[in-house]
């Protein structure tokens, strides 16, 4: 199949953006019935080149080839005519309209409902999606979202897909739902970017590798011979070891206490249930569960920003005195030196300002410490250098608005402002969602280092194998509930999996061992 | 690889960050082709000589010493208008109401120097027309910041219903306070005694609200860039979600800005009353709370910038004047010439923000 022409090629592709040089003389080739990944760290230009093919930007110089033709993309319709499409990072659908709407909206010409639909459910049935038509958006859940966004791009006749960090929101379940999808379009012909962080998932789908670095090509790998090694290193450039360490916990001491908490929610469904843990000084307690079993209304109830029905969390400081947090006002519990970093599944809409620059966002966290009028200025400027220096963050300067930055640093922002804060209790979710491998172990290292100057470190995450080697404690939380609290170095990945989706699993585990005992 | 694919004539990419000066320039080039246009519109449509209507319009904004100082008034007035909305349009709540909160301002002014001008001391007086005047503005924006704040009210609604109610308190007081008798109007009040109009500064008449306006804006940049409050409400305005989660109160917020909001546009009432008009009218407004809207959003917000675009609304509203009695035509004409200006100056934005490329084979070298 490859000795044929490819059905697409990038030649010297170039783009800059006002200061900042996303791409440089890039050559990209993909073939028909291939899926390729595209890696890279974040910001290194992986979504700009994509974007250049879906028509949102315009290249600075270079050509591109489709099925041999150099042509023009000057906007998202002009890649349909070619046969493009791409399901951007952020859905672009319009939440009230239903999903047939939104995969017609914008065809232009008439169409019929009927034979739309139609359209849809050949599709659907074709590749295995699964897809409501008559369902509006507002009501469907992120993997549905980004089903229809897919469903969308082939229902305009897309024979090249492009798919920017399609995994980084799904559960491992949806995920794998997402590439058996894939490879059934693979099957049919259809050529395929995924631009995804997870090795795991370029060595389980793609065929082949390309790597972007500092926006140049650095290379290309056939899956089926390399390994995560190597593809970490040509991506970051020099050797990384892939290894997260885990220091024994130094005098670990009560710190946080949770008594029977219990979380509904607006619209009345019943979130946390008996939920009931402690925290100790200088340990992690990883939570695992299935996305939506109740972790970020634990964490919100925590930090103080969820009502909670009933139940208590006392806070132990080092001198042994409690005070308990319910009822307190969540800067008041900031201020004892709880801290929650949250990154919600768009990173953008829980604890940063996207207008606002890197400083003003670190402002977020110290403006209300002082009881001035003014605000400080200086300390936040300090933090966000600081912030900037050692997570690497790449940006053009302290005054560049964070919306402008990608994905991947923003996040550092986010985790970095927290762990700056000098925080007692550090509460953080899924931080490392969507960063690229060299990211995501700096962040594992600041979590560590947090951990070894005796914070009490909660830590909830979605990477089973992750939160294995880094938590000294799991708790599984099942609907809501604890299914179990197991310790991180003897259980297996299979118990956990079995915890998350049933809370009979405690019990049929117990079974198991006490069997084995006896 | 055989047929050469043709660059697109035009197309657009978003600039990044813009140069002062590049901006400043754009905008500069878009007057000077407004005023072509308006001169070609003007030439061709009443066959006056053009340049004689520019000078015109000059000379009724500037034409005398106190033709300056009405203009520099009325910016003034028009300018800390503008800033009282900018304060909740940073918070992305769009108050419609200053007509409004400028009537009900006055109206507790007017109150004031009505029923209490000769029984207490004037400074006593001025003072109780000084707080009237602000808690009633703040007032008029207090309610509908708390049905936004807590049943999430549409605030453009509410805002611009609350201007109807306040036009109709004015036109009854109007009618209960009316001298003469049958009269329907109130005429100056106090005229006499002058009890309660507000003091000349310097011997000016005109001074006050220069002084105000500096004064405000300069208040109002400092609030919003440089204080706690000022950046709780650019927070609120940018993200609620992430206002809640760093622990703003957002109601408290939504309620504190739009208090000051409403006292900010209940002074203007103060001034009008007190200073200028020494009279109330359903109309002492004269639609400023909605042509602040237009200021505000044409200076991005800016307090400084909104230094210039009241003076070029204010500049072709006096000028518009001018002409209509100068060349016979009537006000309307100053008003066409107006929107011609101000939707090249407008329009401008676009220029930058966006840059624009046209193909063209010299360029390719670079």
């Amino acid at each position: 199949m490859e000795n044929t022409q490819p059905v697409l090629s990038m030649r010297g592709i170039s783009k800059r953006f006002d200061l900042k040089q996303a791409n440089t003389a890039v050559d990209f080739d993909l073939y028909k019935g291939e899926i390729v990944s595209l890696l890279g760290e974040n910001g290194s230009g992986k979504t700009t080149l994509m974007n250049m093919l879906a028509g949102i930007y315009y290249p600075d110089e270079g050509q591109i080839f489709v099925k041999g033709n150099e042509v023009t993309i000057s906007s998202p319709a002009d890649a349909y005519r070619l046969g493009i499409g791409m399901v951007h990072q952020h859905f672009k659908l319009v939440d009230v309209f239903t999903a047939w709407e939104n995969i017609v909206l914008g065809m232009g010409g008439k169409y019929d409902v009927l034979s739309a639909k139609a359209g849809i459910k050949e599709i659907c049935d074709k590749y295995g999606f699964v897809v409501d038509p008559d369902k509006k958006i507002y009501n469907m859940t992120v993997s549905e979202k980004q089903t229809v966004e897919i469903v969308k791009v082939i229902f305009r006749g897309a024979d090249i897909l492009i798919l920017d960090e399609p995994t980084a929101v799904l559960t491992p379940q949806e995920c794998e739902r997402l590439f058996e999808v894939m490879r059934n379009m693979k099957k049919d012909g259809k050529s395929i970017v995924i631009i995804t962080h997870k090795l795991n998932e370029v060595m389980a789908i793609s065929d082949r590798v390309v790597i972007l670095r500092q926006g140049r090509y650095v290379g290309q790998l056939e899956t089926a011979s390399t390994n995560p090694q190597e593809m970490t290193d040509m991506m970051v450039g020099h050797a990384v070891t892939l290894d997260i360490e885990r220091p024994e916990p130094v005098d670990p001491k009560k710190r946080l206490v949770i008594k029977n908490i219990n979380v509904t929610d607006i619209e009345g469904v019943r979130k946390v249930k008996d939920v009931s843990f402690y925290m100790n000084s200088g340990e992690i307690l990883g939570i695992a569960g299935i996305s939506g079993s109740g972790q970020k209304e634990l964490l919100e109830a925590i930090a103080g920003i969820q009502k909670v029905d009933s139940g208590s969390v006392i806070y132990i400081d080092e001198n042994g005195a409690e005070k308990e947090l319910i009822g307190m006002h969540p800067q008041d519990i900031r201020e004892l030196g709880v801290a929650l970093s949250f990154v919600p599944e768009d990173r953008l809409g829980m604890g940063l300002v996207g207008n606002m620059n890197i400083s003003e966002n670190m402002m977020l966290r110290t403006f209300g410490e002082s009881h001035k009028w003014f605000t400080d200025r200086d300390k936040p400027k300090r933090v966000a250098e600081n912030v900037v220096d050692v997570l690497e963050v790449s940006t053009p300067g302290l005054d560049t608005p964070v919306r402008r930055l990608s994905g991947g640093n923003i996040q550092k922002i986010l985790v970095g402002r927290e762990i700056s804060s000098h925080p007692k209790v550090l509460l953080t979710a899924y931080a490392v969602r969507g960063l690229d491998i060299g990211s995501s172990y700096k962040i594992y290292d600041l979590i560590n280092e947090q951990k070894k100057k005796g914070v009490a470190v909660l830590f909830v995450g979605e990477d089973l194998d992750v939160l294995m080697q880094i938590s000294d404690k799991i708790m599984v939380l099942c609907d809501g509930e604890v299914s179990d609290i197991v310790d991180a170095k003897k259980v297996t990945k299979n118990e956990i999996g079995l915890l998350m989706t049933s809370l009979d699993g405690a019990a049929k585990l117990k079974e198991g061992a006490d069997g084995r005992n006896e | 690889m055989n047929n050469k694919a043709k660059e697109p004539l035009i197309h657009l990419t978003k600039r990044g960050t813009v140069p002062v000066r590049t901006a400043i320039m754009i905008r500069i080039i878009a007057v000077i082709i407004a005023l072509i246009v308006c001169a070609v519109v003007t030439g061709l449509t009443t066959g006056i000589n053009p340049i004689e209507v520019y000078s015109s319009i000059v000379s009724g904004a500037f034409g005398s010493v106190r033709k300056t100082w009405i203009t520099l008034q009325d910016v003034s007035i028009l300018l800390i208008i503008s800033l009282a909305l900018t304060i909740a349009f940073r918070m992305r709540f769009w108050n419609i109401g200053g007509e409004g909160q400028v009537l009900m301002g006055g109206l507790g002014a007017a109150a004031c120097m009505i029923c209490l001008g000769d029984k207490l001391p004037n400074a006593v007086v001025m003072i109780l027309m000084l707080i009237s005047s602000l808690v009633l503005g703040a007032l008029w924006g207090f309610i509908p910041a708390l049905c936004k704040a807590i049943w999430n009210t549409n605030e453009t609604l509410s805002t611009l219903m609350m201007n109807y109610i306040a036009t109709q308190l004015v036109l009854y007081f109007t009618i209960l306070w009316e001298v003469p008798k049958g009269s329907g109007k109130i005429g100056i009040i106090n005229q006499n005694s002058h009890a309660g109009w507000l003091p000349q500064l310097f011997g000016s008449k005109y001074l006050l609200p220069i002084i105000l306006a500096i004064a405000v804006t300069a208040f109002v940049y400092v609030y919003i860039k440089y204080t706690k409050h000022g950046y709780e409400v650019r927070v609120v305005g940018e993200s609620p979600k992430t206002s809640v989660y760093v622990g703003i109160n957002v109601k408290k917020v939504i309620i504190r800005t739009m208090i000051l909001s409403g006292a900010l546009c209940g002074l203007v009432g103060l001034i009008l009353v007190g200073g200028i008009n020494h009279t109330l009218t359903a109309t002492i407004s004269d639609g400023r709370g909605f042509t602040a809207v237009l200021v505000s959003w044409m200076a991005q917000f800016n307090p400084f910038a909104m230094i210039a675009t009241s003076f070029i609304i204010v500049f072709m509203d006096r000028g518009a004047g001018e002409i209509a009695t100068r060349f016979d035509l009537n006000q309307s004409y100053g008003d066409i010439l107006t929107g011609i200006i101000l939707f090249f100056i407008i329009g401008c934005e676009f220029f930058i923000n966006y840059e624009i490329h046209i193909r063209n084979h010299k360029n390719k070298e670079k």
